[in-house]
């Protein structure tokens, strides 16, 4: 109806319309410096940030500095660490961290998907708050508790319905024995990437749950409307709805089981070096090695090897953190082909 | 060489911080984690004797030397002494405050304190990895009558560097040629083998709970949890178990009068336990503050006439009189820029 009014009417109402309180006050009541100094201090909080990641990295560098000019990148596959005869390398480490994680995400994702999947589709209305909740508490507890929980109940539980047996059955099998030898103590590389799996599962789920409510019920019900069953709603609607807000989930999983300390301390054995590719071999990480021997390690090149692999580990998370940019952008324009 | 820089005023800062409620007479030290639930109790008790706050802040040996190096406490605490000419380079005395004992723990059915004998070649073999099972032929022949398991023994030793592993290293060091060739001596090394726990918490509550485990703890540890110990060969060949008779016997065997870079371990005398140590402190010999430093020897002045009682009940052994005098003497080298003798008493 409004679009058969004459243009002359429109211009007409619209002083009266855009100003329905009446005129503006002849005063102003905000005061111009006010402005001014909220934006100054607005941009302060930002720039700031970036000045205190850039005096991080930066006493970093000055600090690992002996160690860079020592060994160079060949530090990055050395696997000496002897304070003794001061020869240090961080492959050990970096390969714990590594590995430790990335067993973590193994275990966490999938477990993660089928919480938010049951939070979301499956569960009846009246267990969803709670079971929410009570993920959501687990976030909440110190990590210090699971690397208690994972060296007094986990690991002997590990070590002897998992690790014994395994050792047993696959005593004679050629690449298999490897993956499973070391002391029968449950303590090592698995335990540790169990633990933080079990530690990263709240960030996980909950965020997935939070991205997959937001799908809209309208494109949701249109799919189960054409006869679509709940796995093939959960992967063709709301996962490629999600998509960015689930990866980001799995990244923010990522960076806390990369930067985790105490937990993975208590549980991975913190053997300076690699006896083999075994699962259960006790070994280090860089944030645990940094914890246990920060403090004690003299001035030199103990603690500037020590400075480089916190550099390294920083690195390491500005590569996750670029390949999951990268991995979305890739999404993004694979849809723009599809469409 | 910035970042050393950086390091003193980030502590500056935090002093200064604190420097409200602390007032010209408080001394601040800090450093090795072993003796301060000692220092702890002993600034409590002087605090309520003379009104004076002694703040002690628990960071580590390695810590505590960068701390007094850079002057930002007023007493440094090591449990690994410093050799004499290291002190000359950085103008520093020490003194030894009081004497513990390391243990080595194990974790066998059946096995009951002090019913193992091990003498230092064999425990480094273990260490080494080279004994592996508890029925080796050279632990049988040392422990006839005792029936030790047919079990992988399972090496459990500290993570973080620490003045209990030096004490350790240094002892395997002395007494097994191989330990010290491969290995070596230092507050953290790289060990062959074992699962590293971190702080004597970490190793006793690993070798509570792995079977057929190994591991060192200082003798409160392990006399607090009711740990299995082992009775160890001393220099002078006979088999001795930790306590504080022990302990002061390779105490009293030193010759402090030279040097009191003394690491107790392996001591003659017949008694004396030999994975001993003593636990130094670090002050600076000319003094930008003598009224500081005065108020620092005090409280140990206070802590050697006074505190022997609180240290036996904290299972630390306090030091022999003889001792005592001779760190008294010392104490008079301590000085302000002036050259004049800092005067505490």
């Amino acid at each position: 109806m409004a679009a058969t009014l004459p243009a002359s009417h429109y211009e007409k109402n619209e002083m009266q319309r855009s100003d329905p309180m009446g005129r503006p006050p002849a005063i102003r009541r905000a005061v111009p410096w006010a402005d001014t100094l909220f934006s100054v201090l607005a941009h302060g909080a930002a720039i700031f940030t970036l000045v205190l990641l850039a005096a991080i990295i930066g006493s970093l560098i000055v600090g690992a500095s002996p160690a860079i000019r020592e060994y160079g990148l060949s530090f990055l596959w050395r696997s000496e660490w002897d304070p003794v005869k001061d020869q240090y390398g961080g492959l050990v480490m970096i390969y714990g961290t590594l590995a430790t994680s990335f067993i973590a995400l193994l275990i966490a994702v999938p477990v993660s998907f089928g919480i938010a999947l049951f939070l979301t589709e499956l569960s009846p209305g009246w267990l969803r708050r709670p079971l929410g909740v009570a993920i959501e508490l687990l976030a909440a507890v110190p990590s210090i508790v699971y690397g208690m929980w994972g060296l007094l109940v986990f690991s002997p539980v590990l070590s002897q319905y998992v690790q014994q047996p395994m050792q047993l059955l696959f005593g004679n099998v050629p690449v298999l024995k490897d993956l499973v030898s070391g002391a029968p103590v449950g303590i090592g590389i698995l335990s540790a990437g169990i633990i933080l799996a079990i530690m990263i599962i709240p960030f996980i789920a909950a965020v997935m749950r939070d991205v997959f409510e937001v799908t809209p019920s309208m494109l949701k019900e249109s799919a189960y409307g054409l006869g679509a069953t709940t796995w093939e709603v959960v992967f063709k609607v709301v996962l490629p709805y999600t998509k960015t807000g689930v990866i980001g989930g799995m990244m923010l999983g990522l960076g806390r089981a990369l930067g985790e300390t105490m937990a993975v301390t208590f549980v991975i054995g913190n053997a300076n070096q690699l006896n083999g590719p075994s699962l259960f071999e006790a070994a280090n990480s860089i944030t645990s090695v940094l914890a246990n021997e920060f403090a004690e390690a003299g001035d030199g090149l103990h603690q500037a090897s020590l400075l480089y692999l916190a550099l390294v580990l920083f690195f390491v998370t500005f590569v996750v953190l670029g390949l999951s940019k990268l991995l979305l952008a890739q999404l993004r324009r694979g849809e723009g082909a599809a469409a | 060489m910035k970042f050393s820089l950086l390091r003193p005023t980030i502590a500056a800062i935090g002093f200064g911080l604190l420097a409200g409620s602390v007032n010209a007479e408080d001394v601040t030290g800090a450093g090795a984690t072993f003796p301060a639930p000692l220092y702890a109790k002993w600034a409590d008790a002087y605090n309520k004797a003379t009104g004076t706050h002694i703040n002690y802040q628990s960071v580590g040996s390695g810590a505590g030397l960068k701390q007094i190096r850079s002057k930002t406490v007023d007493f440094g605490a090591s449990d690994m002494p410093l050799k004499d000419d290291e002190l000359v380079k950085d103008g520093l005395i020490q003194f030894p405050v009081v004497v513990g004992g390391v243990v080595p723990v194990v974790n066998i059915k059946g096995i009951q304190p002090g019913q193992i004998r091990l003498t230092g070649q064999i425990l480094g073999d273990i260490y080494l990895g080279k004994v592996a099972k508890w029925n080796d032929p050279a632990l049988t022949a040392l422990n006839p009558g005792v029936t030790l398991p047919d079990a992988a023994i399972s090496v459990v030793r500290r993570a973080d560097g620490s003045g209990t592993s030096f004490i350790f290293t240094n002892y395997l060091s002395k007494v097994n040629a191989e330990w010290k060739s491969k290995v070596g001596e230092g507050t953290a090394v790289n060990w062959p083998s074992g699962a590293g726990g971190k702080g004597n918490e970490g190793v006793s509550s690993y070798v509570q709970r792995l079977p057929n485990s190994i591991g060192y703890v200082e003798y409160a540890y392990a006399k607090q949890n009711k740990m299995s110990y082992v009775l160890l060969k001393n220099a002078a060949g006979n088999f001795v178990a930790p306590d504080d008779l022990n302990f002061k016997a390779a105490a009293a065997g030193a010759d402090w009068s030279k040097s009191f870079y003394q690491v107790l371990t392996d001591q003659a005398g017949k008694d004396a336990w030999p994975l001993t140590g003593a636990t130094f402190i670090m002050m600076h010999k000319t003094q930008d503050k003598p009224a500081q430093a005065a108020s620092t020897l005090k409280f140990f002045e206070w802590a050697y006439a006074n505190g022997d009682q609180m240290a036996s009940n904290l299972e630390y052994v306090p030091l022999p009189d003889s001792v005592k005098n001779l760190v008294r003497k010392q104490w008079g080298e301590i000085k302000d820029s002036s050259g004049k003798v800092v005067a505490f008493k």
